[in-house]
């Protein structure tokens, strides 16, 4: 049951991840990685990580990638034209991700002590999960909660019309 | 039909898909030339590396991994945030998204 | 009690002169300069004669006036070291040390006597020029530079010393800097002076590979101790330093700088170039006289290059136009005699004749001096005359300083020039013609010497110059000082022992210092016989002169007429300087020139620089390229860097090269 599951939904990232290379409109790439994140939420949970698997669907699937698609369609982002191309890409770029990727698989194939996953084994509930993160961890916890109230500031000023009007004009 | 409904998934798969996720991330950042995408590619190499950390927190049951996992997507969302602001400003000034065309240091 | 003698006073006070004269001198009055100028030299002359006055009364009847006021004093030599270590490493101890013994005493006293004397004279002659605070520190800076030679202890400092005279008579020469003659003849003094520097420095370097130490006196404890050395490297040492002596007093063959350093100020030249520093070069020798005491072959060069060079010198004298020509030649002359006297290992006699030597041409020069600031700057022969009756006080020491140089009885030559001769007869059949060399040379000089007299005061006025004015005192003075001393100055010499003129007192005195030389085979007969001989040979010189020159005759018109050749060849210095020019000069130059400015400064070094920056900018340009503003073409190369990083780290290479060669070996199909 558990190969199954696992060659379907593992199957279902590849294919979105590959789908977001192939696609020359950014709408249908945002589209293809919502499929991953999803697929990826069933890993999780068949990994047992529950709280996570709910997260991923929430945050990424439903916040982040709406947040990208809502850019894609304010920005009237069209289909990508054949620019000028970066020669370095290609040639330097390429040979490293496939020797990286070669090295690894190697490495894991090779790696002795990496056991089996099965359904219902280790499942971690959520309890266990709050049970540090609100103890031990509070403090990263907070911090992280401050971070987001940056980051929100951040992009309200970055992205008000104000400034870009201004910088329209000749800025400041 | 024993095989066929086998319980077990060698972890390594997980680790393998994991690799592949973040392969792929990279090329997709190094061959695509829409501003969006390539920060979707991002997006998909930082889900790649969650994979295996919930991978080896399966191996070893820590709960740590998991934790860490969170911390991650925390942090990809206000990185998310600022960063499509910042699409938005480059769009405004440049009238732009192509990465070949936005190439002056200055905006 | 005076302990110590304090001898760093002694340059120390030229020094300071030199400073304030130098730096401030423009914007005093003149006064002050000349108060400053004269202050030096002569605090140095007093200091050295408070040193000298206790040292002249022997150790006994000193004790008479009490218990021992001046112990420092009682046991020459006086050595006074800087506290401040100069170089101290395990192979050679040098210290800045000042040494007063009894040659650097006499030394001492002729430097700042006659140096004081000089520069009173100069007040006179240079009164109106416009660079007198420079000269004055010229002049100052000399007799700084001449105080640490004489008082040095060791070789090194004494190199210091040397160095530093050949820089202020540079200076000096090239006092009217905007004569390019008065340029050249500087440079050529201090060029041919680094070119005998050399053999001091290579002799300075044998002497610390050889004996470990530059201590003159370290040095002649080494020479005694042990028999062994005699000959082989001591004569090779012997002869460097020879040659350093042969640039800075103008031996051969490297004596050409001295008739063209004339264009300096004639005070300059009786003070640097007839009085001190071209007398270092002997003074050096009897310095360094346990070296050459030890090769005989060495005192057999010194005493012919001496010999050859007062006779080539003389030679030369005899058809020269130019007044202080004349004397440069016989300064040569005359050094050629010293020599003479230190090859035949008489030092004493050489020494005394160094100092009875600076009398006179210090005399000489300043007499012509005045003759020539008298007539308006006027320096050919040729245009004098007649001056006795309207220079009478310059006539009358001008002569007492010829009967001096020509060795007249009793005059301060006589004594000296035969104490020389005397010594070199009795050393064999070599010293013998070396003084048979040395009396024709005699003969020559009082002829050269007569003639200057003759032609320069005698007979009818040849000068265009009608309007002639006298000296000033300040000129006046030291000339009759000087007068003075050229005729008693030998009489230190006498002794009235069972010899004529025995010396005894003078190297007696020196003896500490020098050695006596034992005479062998001398006899008060040999020696009054050669004192005949050389008198009598001086008065023919003279009168033959006097017949040639004291009227206003043709006859040596005609016998220059006669003799063409020869003249022409004396008249022009053998073509030496043109030989030198031809074969060494021009040849440096061409190279100087075309290899090592064409083919080493612009194509080497130029084509390096040119190519450095040539590599700078081709890099620069790739690089460039590299730093595109492309994010993609970023994003590439980080992660090139990032695999490059991850895949040194994660690879065992130890066991990669051998698998992946064993994997390719049977994928090959073995």
């Amino acid at each position: 049951m558990h190969l199954i599951l696992f060659i379907v939904f593992a199957g279902f990232c590849l294919a979105g991840a590959i789908n977001l290379l192939l696609q020359s409109h950014p709408i249908n790439s945002a589209l293809s990685l919502i499929v991953v994140m999803t697929s990826l939420a069933v890993l999780y949970l068949m990994l047992g990580a529950e709280f996570l698997a709910a997260a991923q669907v929430i945050v990424y699937a439903g916040a982040i990638m709406v947040l990208f698609t809502f850019v894609i369609m304010l920005l009237n982002a069209g289909r990508e034209d054949r620019t000028l191309g970066s020669r370095a890409a290609g040639r330097v770029g390429f040979p490293a991700v496939v020797a990286v990727l070669a090295v690894i698989a190697t490495m894991i194939l090779h790696a002795h002590g990496l056991g089996v996953a099965r359904l219902s084994d280790g499942i971690t509930t959520t309890e266990e999960l709050s049970a540090v993160l609100f103890t031990k961890l509070l403090l990263p916890f907070e911090v992280t909660s401050v971070l987001i109230l940056i980051a929100i500031l951040g992009a309200v000023a970055l992205a008000s019309r104000g400034n870009g009007d201004q910088e329209r004009t000749g800025g400041r | 039909m024993n095989s066929f409904l086998m319980q077990e998934v060698p972890l390594s798969w997980y680790l393998l898909l994991s690799a592949a996720l973040f392969s792929l991330g990279v090329v997709g950042f190094l061959i695509k030339r829409n501003l969006i995408t390539v920060f979707m590619s991002i997006e998909l190499m930082l889900n790649g590396v969650n994979l295996s950390f919930v991978t080896f927190a399966h191996q070893w049951h820590a709960v740590k991994g998991q934790i860490f996992v969170f911390f991650v997507m925390l942090v990809a969302a206000a990185e998310a945030a600022v960063g499509l602001a910042i699409i938005i400003a480059i769009f405004r000034a440049r009238a732009t998204l192509a990465v070949d065309r936005i190439d002056l240091m200055k905006l | 009690m005076i302990d110590n003698l304090h001898l760093w006073y002694i340059p120390l006070l030229p020094f300071i002169g030199f400073l304030i004269n130098g730096i401030f001198g423009k914007r005093l009055p003149k006064w002050l300069v000349t108060m400053v100028a004269l202050l030096a030299p002569l605090g140095a002359f007093c200091l050295v004669l408070v040193a000298a006055a206790f040292a002249f009364f022997p150790a006994n009847s000193r004790d008479a006036l009490g218990p021992d006021p001046y112990r420092a004093l009682s046991s020459l030599p006086f050595t006074e070291t800087c506290p401040l270590p100069w170089i101290n490493i395990p192979a050679l101890h040098v210290d800045f040390s000042f040494v007063l013994d009894q040659l650097s005493l006499v030394m001492l006293l002729v430097v700042t006597g006659v140096g004081f004397l000089i520069h009173v004279y100069s007040v006179g002659y240079m009164g109106d020029d416009k660079g007198y605070a420079r000269y004055f520190s010229y002049l100052n800076l000399f007799l700084f530079f001449m105080s640490v030679l004489v008082l040095a202890g060791n070789a090194l400092l004494m190199f210091v010393g040397w160095e530093g005279v050949g820089l202020a008579s540079y200076l000096l020469i090239g006092f009217y800097f905007n004569k390019k003659s008065a340029a050249d003849a500087g440079k050529k003094a201090f060029i041919v002076n680094r070119i005998g520097d050399v053999g001091f420095l290579i002799a300075m370097f044998l002497l610390v590979a050889n004996f470990g130490t530059l201590t003159f006196t370290e040095i002649a404890t080494k020479l005694g101790m042990d028999p062994g050395w005699n000959g082989g490297v001591v004569t090779v040492i012997a002869l460097c330093l020879m040659l350093g002596a042969a640039g800075k007093s103008a031996q051969l063959p490297l004596y050409i700088w001295l008739p063209d350093a004339m264009e300096g100020p004639t005070p300059v030249s009786a003070l640097i170039h007839a009085a001190t520093m071209v007398t270092a070069g002997v003074y050096m020798v009897a310095r360094t006289h346990a070296l050459f005491d030890h090769s005989p072959f060495a005192l057999s060069v010194v005493a012919i290059v001496g010999a050859a060079t007062a006779l080539f010198a003389a030679t030369i004298a005899l058809v020269q136009n130019d007044i202080k020509r004349v004397l440069a030649y016989s300064t040569i002359s005359q050094l050629g005699y010293m020599f003479l006297g230190c090859g035949v290992a008489a030092y004493s006699a050489a020494i005394f004749h160094l100092m009875t030597h600076a009398f006179f041409k210090a005399l000489l020069f300043l007499a012509a001096g005045a003759v020539i600031h008298s007539l308006g700057g006027e320096q050919d022969l040729r245009k004098m005359g007649g001056l006795w009756k309207k220079l009478p006080l310059t006539f009358a020491v001008t002569t007492a300083g010829v009967l001096a140089i020509v060795g007249i009885w009793p005059f301060a030559g006589f004594f000296s020039k035969d104490a020389i001769l005397y010594a070199a007869y009795l050393q064999g059949p070599n010293g013998r013609v070396v003084c048979y060399v040395g009396m024709f040379t005699a003969l020559l000089t009082s002829f050269y010497m007569f003639r200057l007299w003759c032609l320069a005061f005698l007979g009818k006025s040849r000068s265009e110059d009608s309007h002639l004015h006298g000296s000033p005192w300040s000129m006046r003075v030291p000339l009759v000082l000087l007068a003075l001393l050229s005729i008693c100055g030998g009489w230190i010499g006498i002794e009235r022992a069972n010899g004529w003129i025995n010396m005894e007192r003078f190297s007696g005195f020196l003896a500490p210092v020098i050695g006596m030389r034992v005479a062998v085979g001398g006899s008060g007969d040999v020696e009054l016989t050669l004192s005949v001989l050389a008198v009598v040979l001086a008065l023919l010189g003279g009168v033959s002169a006097v017949l040639l020159y004291g009227g206003a005759s043709a006859y040596p018109a005609r016998l220059a007429g006669f003799f063409s050749g020869g003249y022409r060849l004396l008249i022009n210095k053998y073509y030496v300087d043109e030989l030198y020019g031809a074969t060494l000069v021009k040849p440096l130059l061409g190279f100087s020139k075309y290899i090592l400015g064409w083919v080493v400064d612009v194509g080497i070094l130029g084509g390096i620089a040119w190519l450095l920056g040539g590599i700078a900018m081709l890099a620069g340009a790739i690089l460039q390229r590299w730093q595109s503003g492309n994010l993609r073409s970023y994003a590439a190369w980080l992660a090139a860097g990032a695999a490059v990083v991850l895949i040194s780290l994660l690879v065992p290479w130890t066991t990669v090269w051998p698998a992946s060669i064993a994997f390719v070996w049977k994928v090959s199909g073995h």
